[in-house]
């Protein structure tokens, strides 16, 4: 298959301008800014099905028709690099390795929407990253790719780096914006969307990396070209991320809604070791995981939420017959539990207390309704928060509790993992 | 007080935003360089600077964990649990490194060279199990590798490998 988001990764120094110039790297853009008005433009990027990779699966081109126009207000970009998602690895190698295709995205973005400024933020831990993405910024001004009247157009933009400092929380959409106005990352309220009052209360479109690097290849070769890529409303391709008991770990470009027993085994080179595989989590720690007699759902939004998981951010960790899934759901909880922000009651209190009960079944104390126990705080949060968080909390504990509800109670039973 | 570094560094980033609050996170990160982790005096001359409250500033600085509130030692190497690296060793490599340090999570070993700290996901788990250390990504982590970077660390003279 043509690789499309990760086709220059191969090369030599691909971080650069340079290499990124060489095959027709920022056309898209002047083709956008010569042959589009911003509103076909996002009209054409309607017709992609291009869908939020940073887990939501937001529709990208209806999300750019919410900002309004011609209010007069300043409008921002921000793009979301703040990947932090276990099990989530493929934002950080868009930034290594091509950051020259997310910055023309956000360009196109940018032009679409109106925006005169773009922020992108990202997190603390990627020190190494944010230098590569800086020099790939410096690039773009000098080549007249950022600042005033981009490429002779008129069009004006400028975009800075913004760091994080160490909060899963700031992957969330308002918690970023907070983060990004100097202050702890508690997410708003909505309405309003940031579309209408976001950063510094003005009209802002927050995007994954991901995401955005889609745009300069939907402007050069069309929208339905792109959602022929993919699956009904699924369109293009994906960088799949896989980790976990898989013989090659690792990124994979493919298209949306290819199957995940495909992913796993042709792409993955199975399991490790010739063992059985145990469960899947499809995509990032807060969808709920899979038993292995499931792996034959698409990888796609709808597909997977079909059968009551997730696709997230498309990146499954994957788990043999060797994994206690006690150990595996504490490990989840303890991830929410320390990184709830502390808003809302029930999160903040249902992720901890989740978090503990898990940890004393792990110990050999667990209680013989534990694990009804657990369910009940789940639905405690689920839908009681101000942002996916509480509900991510909840949905993963109920996945791991729902598809291996005897290895808990065993584990209450006896003390012990069955597997030991 | 920020030294005039700092407050130069700081004020570079002014330009960026509409208003200077903006800037806080980056200029706790200038302010953690200069004073080594985010003591009282931190906390105070960032916010005499920016113009904010103690209490804004602290609100913020204790809430991301990447801020220090106590010292650290010169390497600060940061460990991840969470699921891929978890089922991929990482327990091994963490307690590989607690007998070799002589300290736990949250630990500085007396020498004040290193600390170790337990991190959440970074990013990194195709190539699990992974630490960084001074931020800097150590992948596919075996106990000999973690030998061989600790060698390194400790041959290293002049204060922090982060480039």
């Amino acid at each position: 298959m043509e690789k499309i988001l990760t086709r220059n990764w191969g090369k030599e120094s691909s971080h650069t301008l340079e290499v990124y110039l060489r095959d027709g790297g920022y056309e898209a853009l002047r083709k956008a800014l010569r042959e589009f008005e911003p509103r076909a433009l996002i009209d054409e990027i309607k017709k992609s099905n291009l869908r939020g990779r940073g887990g939501a699966g937001f529709p990208m081109g209806q999300k750019m028709s919410f900002v309004p126009r011609g209010t007069g207000k300043p409008v921002y970009l921000c793009v979301n690099a703040d990947e932090s998602e276990p099990g989530t690895f493929k934002d950080r190698y868009i930034l290594e390795r091509d950051p020259h295709m997310m910055i023309e995205g956000a360009l196109i973005a940018c032009y679409a929407i109106g925006a005169q400024q773009v922020y992108v933020y990202i997190r603390g831990e990627f020190r190494q990253q944010a230098r590569i993405l800086d020099g790939a910024i410096r690039e773009a001004y000098q080549g007249g790719f950022l600042g005033r009247n981009i490429l002779g157009n008129g069009f004006d933009l400028d975009m800075y780096w913004h760091t994080g400092a160490g909060a899963y929380i700031c992957g969330e959409e308002t918690g970023l914006l907070e983060s990004l106005e100097g202050k702890k990352a508690w997410p708003r309220l909505r309405p309003p969307f940031p579309a209408v009052a976001g950063l510094y209360n003005f009209p802002t479109l927050i995007h994954n990396v991901e995401t955005l690097a889609c745009l300069p290849h939907i402007v050069a070769r069309g929208g339905e070209w792109f959602a022929k890529l993919g699956v009904e409303k699924n369109g293009g391709t994906k960088i799949y991320g896989l980790s976990g008991h898989v013989r090659e770990p690792g990124l994979y470009e493919l298209p949306m809604g290819i199957k995940l027993r495909e992913l796993i085994y042709q792409h993955g080179g199975g399991i490790r070791g010739g063992r059985q595989l145990k469960g899947v989590i499809p995509g990032g720690a807060s969808c709920p995981i899979l038993r292995a007699e499931e792996i034959d759902v698409e990888m796609d939004f709808d597909a997977l939420q079909k059968i009551g998981s997730m696709f997230g951010t498309g990146c499954p960790v994957v788990m043999d017959e060797t994994t206690c899934m006690v150990e595996a759901a504490y490990s989840v909880a303890k991830f929410f539990a320390h990184e709830s922000c502390g808003q809302c009651t029930p999160c903040r209190e249902g992720a901890e207390w989740i978090r503990k009960i898990m940890h004393r079944i792990l110990n050999a104390q667990g209680r013989p309704d534990d694990v009804d126990h657990m369910l009940d705080l789940c639905d405690n949060i689920q839908g009681k928060t101000i942002c996916a968080l509480g509900d991510a909390a909840a949905m993963a504990a109920r996945g791991f509790l729902r598809k291996f509800r005897d290895e808990f109670e065993f584990h209450v039973r006896h003390g012990r993992c069955e597997l030991s | 007080m920020l030294s005039d570094e700092s407050k130069a560094r700081i004020e570079r980033l002014f330009l960026h935003y509409p208003d200077k609050r903006s800037v806080l996170i980056p200029a706790l990160f200038i302010a953690q360089e200069q004073f080594g982790y985010i003591s009282d005096e931190a906390v105070r001359s960032v916010a005499q600077f920016l113009e904010l409250s103690w209490n804004e500033v602290w609100a913020v600085a204790s809430f991301y964990s990447m801020f220090f509130k106590r010292p650290v030692g010169r390497h600060v190497i940061t460990v991840c649990m969470n699921i891929s690296c978890m089922i991929c060793g990482a327990k091994k490599i963490a307690e590989h490194l607690k007998a070799k340090l002589g300290i736990n999570f949250g630990q500085t070993t007396s020498d004040g060279k290193f600390t170790l700290l337990e991190v959440e996901c970074l990013a990194s788990c195709g190539t699990a199990p992974v630490l960084q250390v001074n931020l800097r990504y150590h992948e596919n982590l075996t106990p000999e590798k973690v030998d061989s970077i600790l060698e390194e660390l400790e041959e290293w003279k002049n204060g922090r490998l982060e480039d």
